[in-house]
């Protein structure tokens, strides 16, 4: 079986749904996280196999933005992560369903 | 390219992605999340980006999933599980599937075999870096340190 | 003659894979791969036995008795008594705890320290695996670990490992840094992160006596010293050893683990503490090479070795001599002192390698080091803490 660039796109496709599944259907704060940075790990993917597959030689651009994008995702996890702990202080629950002081 | 290797790969990635967005008890989940991520990054290596596969183990599994199990450890209150996943998500999410599956197999440019390509060394990345790419270092560089104080000052104690 | 001594290893495996000549070019690889994976694994292996042996009696010797000394020549034969000792002892696993990750947690940390041996130059041509990033591949490894370390303690169902546990990985995370931007400086001056460069990068001699390496140069010496405390605190010996404290956790995160997972965490320790001397003695040693020109007629593994051998008596000599560190000094020496002299060292390194490579370069570069380490000794205030101390007594 030769791999072709549609199977790596349909590995990553399963794992972008998965990480919507688990933002989706997840009430914990921090799952939700999770499953935000198997998407960010899904797009990663793409990236490089786009970089991969196409016509060489070529710049490194995909692998370039994957660089990029795995000091973002892991800045926005920590700040994530704090926002939990900070919201954990103060209403005692992570359960996103119960925080809606906000609606109206 | 080894087509047993990335057979392998896949169904390792996939399941510890599934048990990790499935499990109940939430430190298995945040622990297959770190298996997770170590096959995204052995997918890297197959693509041949080592430099990026090597990234990704180390921001990842050493940092990120380490934080995760740390606040997991500081926001509970000894109940483990976290209700079961509901329907309507994955509905969603299998629609969602359905939509990128088909588009992906509606386009015949993308049914290429891969091209033979020289190896991308660490050093070629280093050369693109500062010299193309350093404005986003720089930015990069700014946003990681924003974050990190952002970080410390949203959980840091007020003394009374 | 001594070519051939020193490739002698190279040439075993050429005789053991002759009768493979005809197979696929995979077979090959596989084949290679697993004769360096035993040859690596039975040679690291015997050395930990070794090691924990001759520590005891190192550090017997040093408090003035003899360690021991009952079981075969000198006590060498130790290690194989305690092996049995730790095979026979029954495994105990706590009713509550999370059987999964409590057996998963040694199996992890010993791979991740083995895995990290894979990359180290033992002698010419005799890198186990040869990778373009060789040194992220190490500390990509290495910080795996933490995980490793976080799973046995929460695998325990114990508070006290829970507290172990978090206590190790926060003094992990704060030296991982001082350790990764140490060996900066090397990688820049040298310009790749392959470790077989990085040896190449230290040949050559001025007047055949004095070596290129570069803990001859004055931020390399820095960066060694800092890079040789980060190694001790990685490894989370004395004066660091507040995780495995005896007298105040009892075991820390391996409270729970008797038998031979135990003995797996031990293994896990010497073998991280194998590894991180073999990346200084690459890094800052200059990897296999003789240190005189005369010298060359030794094999290069031999090198290896001993230098390998001299750091690893430094890290029991500092076991024997100083007391245990309080967790607040550890964290306070590694954000107030070490990183900001790890930072100083790329600046110095830069400066060395602007200034001419040669004396007027020796010369400014350690101006640096000294005006910042002297500025740190003045603004972390450890003055009023370390005064002479003032003795109240009891009237």
């Amino acid at each position: 079986m030769t791999l072709t660039l549609s199977i790596f796109l349909i590995v990553s496709a399963t794992l972008f749904c998965i990480g919507l599944l688990a933002v989706l259907s997840r009430r914990h704060a921090i799952f939700i996280l999770i499953g935000i940075e198997m998407m960010l790990a899904a797009a990663n993917l793409n990236f490089i196999a786009f970089w991969r597959f196409g016509p060489q030689p070529q710049p490194p651009t995909g692998v370039m933005v994957a660089i990029f994008s795995i000091a973002i995702a892991a800045a926005e996890a920590a700040v994530g992560l704090a926002l939990v702990i900070a919201v954990y202080r103060h209403y005692r629950t992570t359960n996103v369903d119960q925080l809606d002081q906000l609606k109206g | 390219m080894n087509s047993i290797a990335f057979v392998a790969i896949a169904i390792l990635t996939l399941a510890a992605a599934l048990a990790a967005a499935t499990l109940q008890k939430l430190m298995h989940a945040a622990l297959s999340f770190a298996v997770t991520f170590v096959g995204v990054a052995a997918f890297f290596f197959l693509l041949g980006a080592e430099f990026v596969g090597l990234v990704q183990v180390f921001v990842y599994v050493g940092a990120v999933a380490v934080l995760i199990v740390f606040t997991i450890l500081l926001t509970r209150r000894d109940v483990q599980d976290t209700g079961k996943p509901t329907w309507s998500g994955a509905i969603i999410a299998i629609a969602v599937f359905g939509g990128l599956l088909w588009a992906i197999l509606r386009t015949p440019t993308l049914s290429v075999a891969a091209p033979k390509v020289e190896a991308l060394t660490v050093k070629r990345i280093g050369e693109v870096l500062m010299t193309g790419y350093v404005w986003p270092l720089q930015c990069v560089g700014l946003l990681l340190t924003a974050a990190m104080i952002g970080a410390l000052i949203l959980v840091m104690e007020e003394k009374p | 003659m001594s070519d051939w001594l020193d490739q002698i290893f190279i040439r075993i495996k050429q005789v053991l894979l002759a009768p493979l000549a005809g197979a696929p070019d995979w077979v090959m690889q596989i084949v290679s791969s697993l004769i360096n994976i035993f040859a690596l694994l039975g040679v690291f292996l015997t050395l930990f036995a070794l090691i924990s042996v001759l520590e005891r009696k190192i550090l017997g010797r040093m408090q003035n008795r003899y360690g021991p000394n009952r079981v075969g020549p000198f006590g060498l034969f130790q290690p194989v008594a305690d092996g049995i000792k730790m095979l026979i002892k029954e495994d105990i696993v706590p009713v509550r705890a999370d059987k999964i990750v409590h057996f998963l947690a040694p199996i992890l940390i010993a791979a991740t320290a083995i895995l990290a041996l894979g990359v180290i130059p033992y002698g010419r041509n005799m890198t186990p695996f040869v990778i373009d990033g060789g040194i992220l591949f190490f500390f990509a490894v290495g910080s795996t670990t933490e995980l490793a370390v976080f799973m046995a303690g929460w695998g325990s169902n114990n508070k006290f490992s829970m507290l172990g546990a978090m206590r190790a990985i926060a003094q992990m995370i704060s030296y991982e840094l001082p350790l990764i931007i140490t060996v900066l400086p090397v990688v820049m001056v040298v310009g790749s992160l392959t470790p077989d460069r990085i040896v190449a990068a230290q040949g050559g001699y001025i007047f055949g006596i004095v070596p290129h390496w570069f803990v001859v140069t004055p931020w390399g010496a820095a960066a060694f010293i800092l890079f040789f405390v980060s190694g001790l605190v990685e490894s989370n010996r004395t004066p660091f050893d507040v995780p495995e404290g005896e007298s105040e956790i009892v075991a820390g995160h391996m409270t729970e683990y008797s038998g031979f997972k135990y003995a797996t965490f031990f293994m896990a320790e010497y073998i991280g503490m194998f590894a991180i001397s073999g990346l200084g003695v690459t890094l800052f040693l200059g990897g296999w090479q003789a240190p005189i020109a005369a010298l060359w007629f030794i094999p290069s593994y031999v090198w290896f070795f001993a230098k390998l051998g001299t750091l690893l008596f430094v890290y029991i000599w500092i076991r024997g001599t100083l007391p245990r560190a309080r967790v607040d000094q550890i964290m306070n020496f590694a954000w107030k002192f070490m990183l900001p002299m790890a930072f100083t060292c790329i600046v110095a390194a830069a400066v060395w390698h602007y200034a001419g490579r040669g004396l007027a370069g020796w010369f400014w570069s350690l101006a640096v080091l000294t005006a910042v380490y002297l500025a740190l000794s003045q603004l972390i205030g450890t003055r009023k803490k370390f005064a002479a101390r003032t003795y109240r007594f009891a009237e």
